[in-house]
C-alpha cells in the first residue's frame, strides 16, 4: 500500500493545472440539458488536451491516449479543485459511446461518436416503459418488420433530456415470438422521426428531470440498429454496466459533505454555532465516516482497475452505498437548518438556492433509478455473496 | 499509487488464519470462556513462533518493525477466530517504550515483548475515553496512587504502562508491592480486562519528555486494532450466516432464496464492504499520514462499532433461534464486537475526538 503519486503523475497535476489557469476566460457556465455553443468549444479544446474523451481513438473524435487510470482520476481532482468542469457528462457520452466502441459498426462510429463526445449530437435513453421496471427485459415498445423499416409502436417512461435529444437509443420488441430475452433489438434513430411524441413529467421536486415518449407508427430503418436482431438485451447490458458507474460517486459526498460543513460553521441556533450543538456534530461525524470509507473503497476500486482485476463485492456495494450516503446527507444539511432547511421555490431566506431539498426528493429517485435499492440488493447477494435466486413461479397455464 | 495489500500481507494473515484454525477452533474458544480468567498458553505460543508480538517492535530490539497495517491485519485476524491471546495491550506497549521509553527500558522489554515471554497491559482508558467512576492515576516523586479501570490485556501482563492525569507514561510491574490487580468480567470471555487500583506504587517513569503524544498514538493505534478486530469477528458472521442460508430450509426452500433473508446479507456485505477499506486507510495513515491519523483512527473505531453492531444483530437473526444458543457459538463474536466497541472510546467519544481533530469544536 502507498498512497503517494510517482514523479510522472506529480508532473502530469501540474500539468492539468497549469492547462485550468491558463484557459480561465474560456470556462464555460453550466446550463440546463443542451450543451451551449461556449460549452461545445470548451469540451472541444479538453478533448483536444486530453482532458475529455481522453481513451477514446482519434479516428473516432477523441483523443486517443493509452488508458491510464490514475491520469483519469488526477484530472478529475485538479478540476474539482479549481472548480472548473470537465467533460460533458451525459447519456450519449456516458452509455451510448461505450456500448457504440464495444458493438457499433465503423460507420456508426465514425459518424455518431464524434459529434456526441463534443456535446453537438445530444442522446436520449429509451428503456424503461410503465410497465417494465425492475423486470425491463419484460418491455412491450414493438417494431414491426415492412421489409424496409422497424414500425414503432409503444411507450417509455424516464426519458430525461428527451425534450432536448437529437436522437434516441431505444429498446424495442423486434421478434414478438422469441424468449423475452432473445427478442429485443437496440435501435438508434433522430428524435425528429415521425410519429414521436414527448411529455414532460412533472416530478416531486417541481421540476420536470424526465419525459414520457409515445411512437405512434414511428419508422425506423432496419440499418439503424446496434448490434443483430433480438441482441439487444445484450447491447444494452454492456451499457447498463456504464450507467451504474455514474451513480453512487464517492467525490460527489465529499463536495455534498465540505458543504454542510460549511451551514455548520455559518448558520446558528440561539446565535450559537451549529457546530456547538453536539447532535448535529455526531450526526456529521457519523457521515463524514461513511464518505471517508467510500472514498477508501473507491481507492480499492482504482487498484483494482489498474491492475486488471475484477471489482468483486467492492464494486457491487458502490450504487446502493453510495446513493443512500448522498440522500443521508441533503438530509442532514435540512434537519441541521430546521425550519430553514424546508424553504423552497424562492422564498425569501431561503439557502443555497433551496438545494437541499431539492437533491432530497431528487435523490429518492436515484435510490429507486438505475436498478433499485433492492435490485441492487439482489445483486449484492446472488454475484456478491453466491446466494440461491428467488425460485421461479409456477407457469400460469399450469393449474393446481 | 495502490491501495491494497502486498502480497506479504496476505499470506501473513491467511498462516496466521490457518494456525488459529487450528490451535484455536470454536470448541478450544468454549473452554477457554468457560475459564475464570481467559489465558490459552498454546495460542499465545503459537502466535509469539509467528511473530504476531513482534509485529511493531522495531527490527533493532528483536521485532519486525512492520507498520500498524500489518498489525491491523492480523488483529482482524485475530478478531475472525474470537482468538484468546494478549495483543493490543504488548502492541501498545511497545509503541510506548519505543516512543518514550529509556534506551535501558527498550533494551531490557521490547525483546521479551518481540518474543512473546513477557506480555503487557496498558491503562490508558482515562486519557482516552474518559474517566468513568472518577478513577485516574496521579504520580508524584516516582509514585503511583490512583485507580486505572478497563486495563487491556490485564489477565497475563508482566508489567503495565500506566497513563496518568497528567499525561505522563509509566512502567508497573504486575507484582509491584501496593498494586491492587482486579480483574473485570466481560461479555467477552475471550479477552481480559481489569482494574488497577495503586496505592504510593514504585513506578518507572517513561523518560521522554513527549509522552502526551504518544498517549495519543496510543489510542489512535489502539482504536486502529480495535476495529479491525471487529472487522474480522463480523466478516466471520457474515459468512456463517450466509452458509447457514444456503441450508437451511423451511417452507420448502432454502432460506437464502427468501428476499427477506437475502436482503439482511446483502446490507451487511455492503456494509462491511467500505468499512474493510476505511480500516485499511485508518491503519495505513499511522504508517505514512501523520495529518490524518487521529481523525482516521476515531471514524475508523467509530464507524467499525456501529457496523459491527449491526452486523452482530444482523447474522444472528439470520440464523433465527439457533442464533442465540451456545450450541451455535455465534454469540462469542457477538460479544468481542460488543466489547471492541466500548473500549477505548466508544462510537459518541470517538466522533467528537474526530471533531476535535478537524478543529470543529475545542477540546
Amino acid at each position: 500500500m502507498d498512497l503517494a503519486y510517482d514523479a510522472t503523475y506529480t508532473a502530469f497535476r501540474d500539468e492539468v493545472r497549469d492547462f485550468l489557469r491558463t484557459h480561465r476566460d474560456r470556462v464555460p457556465k453550466r446550463t440546463g440539458h443542451r450543451p451551449t455553443d461556449e460549452q461545445i468549444a470548451w469540451q472541444t479544446l479538453l478533448i483536444e488536451h486530453g482532458y475529455a474523451a481522453r481513451t477514446i481513438p482519434k479516428q473516432y473524435g477523441g483523443h486517443g491516449a493509452a488508458p491510464d487510470i490514475l491520469k483519469s482520476r488526477i484530472i478529475a481532482e485538479v478540476f474539482a479543485e479549481e472548480g472548473a468542469p470537465g467533460s460533458l457528462a451525459n447519456q450519449g457520452i456516458s452509455m451510448l459511446v461505450p456500448t457504440l466502441l464495444e458493438l457499433g459498426t465503423e460507420e456508426q462510429k465514425t459518424t455518431l461518436i464524434p459529434p456526441t463526445l463534443r456535446g453537438e449530437l445530444v442522446w436520449c435513453q429509451g428503456y424503461s416503459e410503465p410497465g417494465a421496471g425492475s423486470d425491463l427485459a419484460s418491455l412491450k415498445t414493438r417494431g414491426e418488420d415492412d421489409g424496409e423499416n422497424f414500425v414503432i409502436n409503444g411507450q417509455k417512461i424516464w426519458t430525461s433530456t428527451a425534450h432536448a435529444a437529437d436522437m434516441i437509443f431505444c429498446l424495442v420488441r423486434t421478434e414478438p415470438d422469441a424468449p423475452k430475452h432473445e427478442g429485443i433489438s437496440y435501435l438508434i434513430f433522430s428524435m425528429k422521426t415521425p410519429g414521436i411524441e414527448v411529455r414532460p413529467l412533472l416530478t416531486m421536486t417541481g421540476a420536470a428531470e424526465f419525459n414520457e415518449v409515445f411512437f405512434t407508427d414511428v419508422k425506423v430503418p432496419k440499418t439503424q440498429i446496434v448490434g443483430a436482431r433480438g441482441q439487444g438485451w445484450f447491447v444494452a447490458n454492456a451499457t447498463l454496466k456504464h450507467e451504474r458507474g455514474m451513480l453512487g460517486d464517492p467525490n460527489a459526498a465529499h463536495a455534498r459533505l465540505q458543504a454542510i460543513i460549511e451551514i455548520l460553521k455559518t448558520e446558528t441556533l440561539d446565535g450559537q454555532r451549529l457546530m456547538d450543538h453536539p447532535l448535529y456534530l455526531d450526526r456529521l461525524m457519523q457521515l463524514q465516516a461513511r464518505v471517508i470509507a467510500m472514498q477508501a473503497n473507491g481507492l480499492r476500486l482504482l487498484t483494482a482497475a489498474q491492475r486488471k482485476e475484477a471489482p468483486g463485492m467492492a464494486g457491487l456495494i458502490v450504487k446502493l452505498q453510495g446513493c443512500e450516503l448522498n440522500h443521508q446527507l441533503a438530509a442532514l444539511a435540512i434537519d441541521a437548518l430546521g425550519e430553514l432547511g424546508v424553504l423552497y421555490h424562492g422564498s425569501p431566506h431561503q439557502r443555497a438556492g433551496g438545494v437541499w431539498q431539492h437533491r432530497y426528493m431528487f435523490d429518492l429517485g436515484l435510490i429507486i433509478g438505475g436498478g433499485t435499492a433492492q435490485i441492487q440488493k439482489n445483486i449484492i447477494a446472488e454475484r456478491g455473496l453466491g446466494m440461491p435466486r428467488e425460485p421461479k413461479l409456477a407457469p400460469k397455464s399450469a393449474k393446481a | 499509487m495502490d491501495f491494497a495489500l502486498s502480497p506479504d500481507q496476505i499470506a501473513m494473515q491467511d498462516s496466521l488464519d490457518r494456525t488459529l484454525e487450528r490451535v484455536a477452533p470454536l470448541d478450544r474458544v468454549r473452554q477457554i470462556a468457560a475459564q475464570d480468567l481467559p489465558t490459552a498458553p498454546e495460542v499465545r505460543a503459537a502466535l509469539a513462533e509467528l511473530g504476531a508480538p513482534a509485529v511493531l517492535v522495531p527490527e533493532a530490539h528483536g521485532g519486525l518493525g512492520l507498520g500498524v497495517l500489518d498489525a491491523a491485519l492480523l488483529s482482524e485476524t485475530l478478531g475472525r477466530h474470537t482468538a484468546c491471546a494478549p495483543f493490543v495491550g504488548p502492541c501498545l506497549a511497545a509503541l510506548a517504550l519505543d516512543l518514550c521509553g529509556s534506551e535501558g527500558q527498550k533494551a531490557v522489554w521490547l525483546p521479551l515483548i518481540a518474543s512473546g515471554e513477557a506480555s503487557f497491559g496498558v491503562a490508558i482508558s482515562e486519557p482516552a475515553s474518559g474517566a468513568r467512576m472518577a478513577a485516574g492515576v496521579r504520580a508524584e516523586n516516582g509514585r503511583l496512587s490512583g485507580q486505572a479501570l478497563f486495563v487491556i490485556d490485564f489477565a497475563q501482563a508482566a508489567a503495565f504502562i500506566v497513563a496518568d492525569v497528567a499525561g505522563g507514561l509509566h512502567l508497573v510491574a504486575a507484582d509491584a508491592p501496593g498494586l491492587t490487580r482486579t480483574a473485570l468480567t466481560t461479555i467477552d470471555r475471550t479477552r481480559s480486562v481489569g482494574e488497577l487500583v495503586f496505592g504510593d506504587v514504585a513506578a518507572e517513569p517513561l523518560p521522554d519528555r513527549d509522552s502526551r503524544a504518544a498517549i495519543a498514538r496510543m489510542r489512535d493505534v489502539g482504536r486502529v486494532l480495535l476495529a479491525a478486530d471487529t472487522l474480522g469477528a463480523a466478516q466471520r458472521m457474515l459468512e456463517r450466516a450466509v452458509a447457514y442460508a444456503a441450508e437451511r430450509q423451511q417452507f420448502g426452500r432454502v432460506i437464502g432464496s427468501f428476499q427477506a433473508v437475502k436482503h439482511l446479507c446483502a446490507e451487511m456485505a455492503a456494509e462491511l464492504e467500505p468499512a474493510r477499506a476505511l480500516v485499511w486507510y485508518a491503519a495505513y495513515a499511522q504508517d505514512a499520514l501523520p495529518a490524518e491519523a487521529t481523525l482516521t483512527a476515531a471514524h475508523a473505531k467509530a464507524h467499525l462499532g456501529e457496523v459491527g453492531r449491526f452486523v452482530a444483530r444482523t447474522a444472528t437473526e439470520v440464523f433465527g433461534g439457533i442464533g442465540i444458543t451456545d450450541l451455535l457459538g455465534l454469540h462469542y463474536t457477538f460479544k468481542r464486537i460488543g466489547l471492541d466497541r466500548q473500549l477505548l472510546g466508544a462510537p459518541e467519544r470517538a466522533r467528537r475526538d474526530a471533531a476535535v481533530a478537524q478543529g470543529f469544536i475545542d477540546a
